[in-house]
């Protein structure tokens, strides 16, 4: 303690000798806050034995509840208080006061089902089943894995749900730039089944969401790109390209606003289909899309990042998805 | 609330607050290979198997997870000595308190994918966060363990 106190006095530059009194009252200016910190720690440690639900979480719930039925969660969440539970990732981090936790895991909404149509996601099921569906991936060319396997792991995709994923409308969202890439709706409990843009546009209300809809299309292409500082951070910006039939769509996220797709030009859907878009043309498209699409700054990256990002992205999007498209064809892209 | 929870084969039956998370839960039950990292859903040290699956015990209320079976390091000894001794031959780990979580997570992959290659390896441990080593020395650890189980010769440099 003493050598430390010299050593700082030294330091400072006052070139004498520290006296008794300073080196004391040094000692107990280090000394004091480090007792204090410690004492609150065994303090804060006890609490949280004797309460979890105290101390460390900042979220409170008074009463957890598991839905027997879609009315009465229906019914139980039209108090303000009350709450429905998704992956509780999310939720968990909020300073909040929970009356109510609403749990809907006994309605066997954790199910993907498909047929020949659609695609019909549970509520309730994970990333993880979402990320490893099969038909999902065939429909998708790999897209849904491509979005989903870089949220933060594999424990963390084994709580997230599909529903609570959709219906927080994140900011930082690959899940809703993949399924805006694709003709999507969602279905919720009381106002029954609305697209999955305009459900997103919409204010927050009390409804329930159970079930998201994916229609197949024919002729359908995707692909998804999304750029992270770090391998399972949220996204600095992601982007999602699609093609059928009817048209085409460039979709940007993690803006860091949620999700927005703008309608490919109809010369552009004709090029990707014919192969014949070039690098130039691409870039130029993507540049034009790119321009509509308001981005914001944050501790990830700057507007301008962003926006360098959204050509970049939207460029690389449109040139994979045409090698997708020509593949079908048995052409070649030149 | 009361909740009963099947913690490594041992049937629990208990007087729960209903915002206790299973974190607290297990620890509270002798657990203490399941450790409060983050706190922000993220790092993998709180990883416990729930019915089956790896999850984050700090995101999960225990009374969720009633009527399920919960297995932590505690309950699993012998396969975590088997693989952690391969990590520890590598001497891969500096403070090893990301360790138990990241145990659990293989023990976890190679339930689901008893023969990983590299890539599937890295990409189903990417939410354990080691933050002394570059996870080189894990992988060989866990490169080896493979290749022995699977009667493989180990490879150069391997363990030794």
């Amino acid at each position: 303690m003493t050598g430390l106190a010299r050593t700082i006095h030294t330091r400072a530059g006052t070139g004498r000798r520290p006296g008794r009194l300073s080196e004391l009252s040094l000692f107990l200016f280090l000394y004091i806050p480090s007792v204090l910190r410690y004492t609150f720690t065994v303090f804060e440690q006890t609490a949280v034995f004797w309460s979890p639900q105290r101390g460390y979480v900042m979220l409170k719930i008074k009463e957890y509840a598991r839905a027997e039925s879609l009315e009465q969660a229906y019914e139980w969440n039209q108090k303000k208080s009350s709450c429905v539970l998704g992956g509780m990732l999310w939720l968990k981090m909020s300073e909040r006061n929970v009356g109510k936790a609403i749990d809907l895991s006994g309605l066997g909404l954790d199910q993907i089902r498909e047929d020949g149509e659609e695609f019909r996601i549970g509520c309730m099921a994970t990333l993880r089943q979402m990320e490893r569906h099969e038909g999902l991936n065939r429909y998708t060319e790999g897209a849904v894995r491509a979005a989903l396997a870089d949220i933060v792991g594999v424990q963390f995709r084994n709580l997230a749900t599909a529903g609570g994923s959709v219906f927080g409308r994140f900011g930082f969202s690959d899940v809703l730039t993949v399924l805006l890439a694709m003709d999507t709706s969602v279905i919720l409990y009381h106002r029954g089944e609305i697209p999955l843009e305009e459900f997103m546009a919409g204010k927050r209300d009390r409804d329930i969401l159970t079930e998201i809809r994916i229609r197949k299309q024919p002729g359908f292409h995707m692909v998804y790109q999304a750029h992270r500082n770090s391998r399972t951070d949220f996204p600095v910006l992601n982007a999602a390209a699609a093609l059928d039939a009817a048209g085409g769509k460039l979709v940007f996220g993690a803006r860091p606003l949620p999700a927005m797709a703008l309608p490919l030009e109809e010369k552009l859907t004709k090029q990707l289909r014919g192969g014949n878009l070039t690098e130039k043309e691409a870039a130029e498209a993507a540049e034009r899309t790119a321009e509509q699409v308001p981005v914001g700054g944050n501790m990830r990256g700057s507007a301008g990042y962003r926006r360098h990002l959204t050509r970049v992205l939207g460029r690389r999007s449109l040139l994979e998805l045409q090698k997708l498209a020509a593949a079908e064809k048995g052409g070649t892209v030149s | 609330m009361k909740i009963q929870i099947q913690l490594n084969g041992k049937k629990i039956q208990e007087e729960t607050a209903p915002g206790t998370l299973l974190l607290d839960f297990v620890r509270k039950h002798g657990c203490a290979s399941v450790k409060r990292g983050c706190e922000t859903s993220n790092c993998g040290l709180c990883t416990v198997i729930l019915n089956g699956k790896p999850v984050l015990s700090c995101s999960v209320l225990a009374a969720r997870a009633d009527g399920g079976t919960v297995e932590t390091l505690e309950g699993l000894q012998e396969e975590a000595a088997e693989l952690g001794a391969f990590i520890a031959d590598q001497g891969a780990e500096q403070c090893g308190f990301c360790n138990p979580g990241y145990l659990l997570n293989a023990i976890a992959l190679f339930r689901e994918n008893p023969d990983p290659t590299d890539q599937e390896i890295l990409e189903y441990l990417a939410g354990n966060l080691c933050r002394c080593s570059g996870y080189e020395g894990q992988l060989r650890g866990l490169r080896n363990f493979l290749e022995q189980k699977h009667g493989r010769a180990a490879e150069e440099g391997g363990a030794g």
